[in-house]
């Protein structure tokens, strides 16, 4: 599946580009005789820009469907970290064990870890780096925290998934991230009829007007506004930019 | 400049685009009535005539987008008339819940209007709540009680979040009602799983539900799990919850996505007091996901809420 993905460089792998360079790149340049070396110097100045880390040591997620795949990735990581996170700490393990909430939480873990690995799957070699989270604003003992912080993880995630099908150019990847995202608003709903009852919609999160050209639509998100809310959480390094998804 | 090369690449994204030029012979009959030679200078000016013509407002929308937006339009009406017709049911739904399927009546609402407004002429006239049978030949009795109301309602928008799914890239050549269909369809799955909690409630669940739903669907999670045990009501809507089709359009039990096997490449977190076995990894892995309907089998669903007036008015044709 990696040979259909036009390859990006990542942090790691800035010194063995030519490894990544597709076959028939190659091939050209053996027919290209004389003015190969002055066109690997300008495919080398366009890789550039489409590099992973910037002099900022913001990760760049890359162009076209790969970046759209690692723009995923970057928010699942964000949300199996944040998961993996609620199972360790007090809110969690006070529960009852047969408890719903225990057991939704559960569920939802599982799920984001299953999302962030078939994305590093996936993606193979063109995949992002493994992202560092900050939730130092979160208190994992509190339920209150947990949630909150949980549903706008969630909200967030719909909102970017809804945001970035625009830019998807395979209809392969438009089914899967369509398979996610409609999950993710499972998840969602069900995580802000716990915090508050019948809020599985609301006007935050949805146009409330029954006649707007986007009514009763999802508020979906480009990628840089979703990225500002996601970087809160993401420590210094593992910040992340979408600068060709616009 | 090779067209034919150009067409071809415009094919690529566009599979349609010899039906925009009405037919490719016709394209270059055109160019030979223009009575001149048509040189390197005069084409950059003729093709432009040309695409303009094919892919220029007054063309209106392709075949696929409105057949898809119809499609989706006619299940908004049939999901709006069922909330309609139970707000209007004295004492079916829980006080509690009324608010919440007034919400969802009113999305139904505006995605109508929204739907109709993008199609415009071509959008499929409001058949009103008479084109409905509910009762699928008498085979349900969604207004008796709450605990079937919720069930049809269940198996309603989960045909619906399934059936955006499967239409999405149909849609993909006009970007904005491409957006507009994903902004709706993560709505149909909040009430999915709104309408699933409800269920657990009735059914005097404490838990976050059971896998597949537990017996005869009665304990539903809030995602879709495995194959739900047929659903809610698998005397009529058994392919919602069905084998699948094709591998494009799988049952919900499915763990492999773009041709990796999820189940096997994932590594699990560690749950505290969960024993993770390879039952568990796979209904995680299918929950993860929820799969594609074609728009048959999504028709082939939803005939069974036709009343003869519906058929009359050709509604899921």
């Amino acid at each position: 599946m990696s040979d259909s993905l036009r390859p990006t460089s990542s942090d790691d792998n800035q010194g063995a580009q030519p490894l990544y360079v597709p076959i028939k790149r190659r091939s050209f340049f053996v027919y290209a005789g004389a003015t190969a070396g002055a066109t690997a110097l300008l495919l080398a100045g366009c890789n550039d820009d489409d590099s992973n880390v910037d002099a900022n040591t913001t990760v760049d997620v890359g162009a076209g469907d790969v970046g759209v795949l690692n723009y995923a990735y970057a928010l699942e990581q964000l949300e199996a970290a944040f998961y993996a996170e609620v199972l360790k700490g007090g809110y969690f393990t006070g529960l009852a064990p047969a408890a719903a909430e225990r057991q939704i939480f559960a569920d939802i873990a599982l799920h984001e870890q299953i999302h962030a690995d078939f994305f590093k799957t996936a993606l193979a070699g063109n995949a992002i780096k493994a992202l560092t989270p900050n939730f130092s604003a979160i208190n994992f003992g509190d339920r209150t925290s947990v949630l909150t912080s949980a549903r706008a993880f969630e909200d967030l995630g719909v909102a970017a998934y809804n945001g970035a099908g625009r830019f998807i150019t395979d209809p392969k990847f438009l089914v899967v991230a369509g398979k996610i995202v409609s999950v993710e608003a499972r998840h969602a709903a069900i995580i802000r009829d716990l915090i508050t009852p019948n809020s599985f919609v609301a006007n935050d999160v949805v146009d409330f007007s029954t006649t707007s050209a986007t009514a009763r639509q999802e508020r979906s998100k480009l990628p840089a506004e979703v990225l500002t809310t996601a970087n809160t959480f993401l420590a210094e390094g593992s910040k992340v930019s979408a600068k060709s998804l616009v | 400049m090779d067209l034919l090369k150009i067409f071809s690449e415009i094919e690529k994204i566009d599979g349609e685009v010899y039906e925009r030029f009405d037919t490719r012979r016709r394209v270059f009959r055109h160019m030979a009535g223009l009575g001149k030679t048509i040189t390197a200078a005069t084409m950059p000016v003729m093709l432009g005539a040309m695409f303009n013509k094919a892919y220029g407002q007054t063309t209106g929308l392709s075949a696929d987008i409105k057949n898809t937006l119809n499609l989706a339009l006619q299940l908004e009406y049939l999901e709006y008339y069922y909330y309609d017709a139970g707000l209007k049911t004295p004492g079916l739904i829980p006080t509690a819940d009324v608010p919440a399927v007034t919400i969802m009546r009113d999305d139904e609402l505006g995605h109508i209007n929204a739907l109709k407004s993008v199609l415009g002429a071509d959008a499929f006239p409001d058949p009103t709540v008479a084109a409905f049978d509910y009762t699928a030949s008498n085979r349900l009795a969604p207004f008796a009680a709450a605990a079937g109301y919720y069930a049809t309602a269940q198996s309603l928008e989960d045909t619906g979040v399934r059936a955006y799914k499967g239409g999405a890239p149909k849609l993909m050549a006009n970007k904005d009602i491409l957006t507009a269909a994903l902004n709706i369809h993560s709505v149909e799955a909040r009430h999915s799983a709104h309408i699933r909690m409800v269920r657990r409630t009735l059914a005097g669940s404490t838990n976050g539900g059971d896998i597949a739903g537990g017996a005869n669907n009665q304990n539903p999670k809030s995602w879709v799990s495995l194959r739900e045990n047929g659903g809610p009501v698998p005397a009529v809507t058994a392919p919602i919850y069905g084998p699948g089709t094709t591998t494009d359009f799988p049952g919900e039990d499915n763990v492999t996505q773009a041709t990796v096997n999820v189940q096997n490449t994932t590594t699990y977190p560690t749950v505290p007091g969960v024993t993770l076995t390879d039952a568990l990894k796979a209904a995680a892995v299918a929950e993860a996901f929820d799969e594609p309907l074609d728009d048959l089998t999504v028709k082939a669903i939803v005939r069974n809420f036709r009343s003869a007036i519906g058929v009359g008015k050709g509604l899921f044709v």
